[in-house]
């Protein structure tokens, strides 16, 4: 059973307060806490290595699956390999999410590994918030790393949010396109205090039709650093879009590398980036209607994260 | 009550010290409508910005019912029941119209009352109320959701600063409606406009005519106005919007 620490990270990566609906697996500290499987969706342990199978059945619509990991015990160290295999013409959600309490002196790390093997026509929406919580001098670093794999005509959204908390990440992003797949990755990032951000995205289309659009909204806060590195590849006729736009403040640097390739004439292919501090006349607006300079400047951050 | 007392103004920049407003005092009363003209650069937006909080006097006092709010903060100033609608509004990525008129409310008002603030500048709610305050919206819409953030917040003294530009295809006419409203719904409330639009100035209780920085003509709409017609203070309105 999870503790009410425990309970509050959940709340906060997964939205959930309780046992969630349909298929799911939580894993607390290190161990398996819970585990429900539907008659569409498996999830089975993996006997090499750390992590599970989750095996969704062709046709599967509407389901959702949800695989949040909470670390409240300082000092624990874990790699996780969870592959998903969705079969054909599926419409699922799933909710990933890994918080860390970490009051004590040891770094506390979770690094997942996760891909996705998405069949044919299957349209998947993948969520994954990180946290970290806990006044403790043990650092709270969070690797994760994400391959999808879209077949033929397929769709997938990552929505990938990091808005707290975790003081050190390397975020690892790669996939592949078959003809007519689409992705769409919306990231939102906030760094404070001297934590690091590396967020990596190589995406390849490789089919015909294919198409991806990589978003990032970030703020960098204090002392803190983040790189956002995202590059995407056209190898047939396609259309890709990746942009970084990054608020930042106070003595924080950011490194963004936005990079195209295109190795066929029939790709298109477009980036931006933009990195600036709140517009002054952004603020004073805000304040017109009533709000400190503070709560301006927080309301101006999370709109734009959110 | 507004008033300012013997304000001044100076920029010191790479041209070198420039008075902007000088030693200018006046009283603007309750419930009236008064258009601030005069020619270009003559201070009509830095004093609005000083009434507003914006920018701090380099000498003076501005006084509102008596009480003296010349070191108050823009945020205080806005509390103190001072609303301005800038010239070109700010635009705001990721912050919607629902919420920036939330904020300008100060409390989390329901969509249908939101939506009627829309309505008020010819805006059907339903398609804005979501949007994002951002690029994607024109300029002529962006001035008529700051001239909603007016309405909504309600305050004693509403400062705009040249409301009619560019607000493309609602007409003046739909404009002066709004000032008209906000004052029948309030009888004490105050509209202080900067306008050269003869039909804006047309409407006015009260007329000033500021030139390089100080009051060079102030009075009734009627002993005023018939000394700028002709004039770049009291320009017609363009043919195209005149609807």
């Amino acid at each position: 059973m999870l503790d009410e620490i425990q309970k509050s990270i959940l709340a906060e990566v997964a939205d959930l307060h309780g046992v969630p609906m349909g298929a799911y697996n939580i894993r607390a500290n290190g161990q398996l806490d819970s585990r429900n499987t539907t008659a569409n969706i498996d999830i089975v342990t993996k006997t090499d290595v750390s992590g599970i199978d989750i095996k969704v059945k062709d046709n599967t619509k509407n389901e959702s699956v949800h695989i949040p990991v909470v670390l409240s015990k300082s000092g624990l160290k874990e790699v996780v390999y969870n592959d998903f295999y969705i079969g054909d013409n599926c419409d699922i959600v799933i909710v990933a999410g890994c918080g860390i309490d970490n009051c004590g002196t040891g770094d506390s790390q979770h690094d997942g590994v996760h891909r996705f093997f998405i069949g044919k026509n299957s349209k998947v929406k993948y969520v994954e918030k990180h946290y970290g919580q806990g006044d403790g001098t043990g650092k709270r670093i969070l690797n994760p790393q994400t391959e999808a794999y879209l077949g033929e005509d397929s769709y997938m959204e990552m929505e990938m949010v990091q808005i707290k908390g975790v003081d050190s990440t390397v975020r690892n992003t790669i996939s592949k396109l078959d003809k007519g797949a689409k992705l769409i990755v919306r990231e939102r990032l906030m760094t404070h205090g001297d934590q690091t951000a590396v967020s990596a995205y190589t995406v390849e289309l490789n089919g015909e039709g294919s198409s991806a659009d990589v978003v990032s909204r970030s703020v960098a806060k204090n002392n803190s650093y983040q790189k956002f590195d995202s590059k995407i590849i056209g190898n047939n006729a396609c259309s890709g879009h990746t942009e970084c736009d990054a608020i930042i403040m106070d003595d924080a640097k950011i490194l963004a590398v936005p990079g195209l390739e295109a190795n066929n004439i029939d790709a298109a292919l477009v980036h931006e980036a933009a990195i600036g501090k709140i517009a002054g006349e952004q603020i004073t607006k805000l304040m017109t209607l009533g709000l400190t300079e503070e709560e301006a400047t927080d309301r101006i951050i999370s709109g734009f994260l959110k | 009550m507004l008033e300012l007392k013997n304000i001044s103004f100076h920029v010191d920049d790479e041209h070198g010290d420039k008075e902007i407003i000088k030693d200018l005092s006046l009283k603007i009363d309750d419930g009236k409508f008064v258009v601030i003209t005069g020619p270009n650069g003559g201070g009509k937006s830095t004093l609005a910005k000083l009434i507003c909080g914006i920018e701090t006097p380099t000498g003076g006092s501005i006084l509102l019912d008596n009480e003296d709010i010349t070191g108050m903060s823009v945020t205080q100033r806005a509390n103190a029941g001072i609303s301005y609608a800038f010239q070109q509004p700010v635009r705001f990525k990721g912050i919607k119209v629902y919420d920036l008129l939330k904020i300008a409310t100060g409390t989390n008002i329901s969509i249908a009352d939101a939506c009627n603030y829309l309505s008020e500048v010819g805006l059907c709610a339903k398609d804005y109320i979501n949007r994002e305050v951002n690029a994607s919206l024109s300029g002529g819409e962006l001035k008529r959701i700051e001239i909603a953030t007016i309405i909504a917040r309600n305050t004693k003294l509403s400062v705009f600063d040249e409301p009619e530009a560019g607000i493309d295809l609602w007409s003046f006419q739909n404009l002066i409606s709004v000032f008209e409203k906000m004052q029948e719904n309030n009888s004490n409330r105050t509209i202080l406009v900067i306008s050269h639009q003869e039909r804006i100035l047309n409407i006015a209780d009260e007329i000033i005519v500021l030139k390089d920085g100080a009051v060079d003509k102030i009075g009734s709409k009627d002993e005023i106005l018939p000394t700028l017609l002709g004039t770049a203070s009291a320009r017609p309105s363009c043919s195209r919007i005149n609807v």
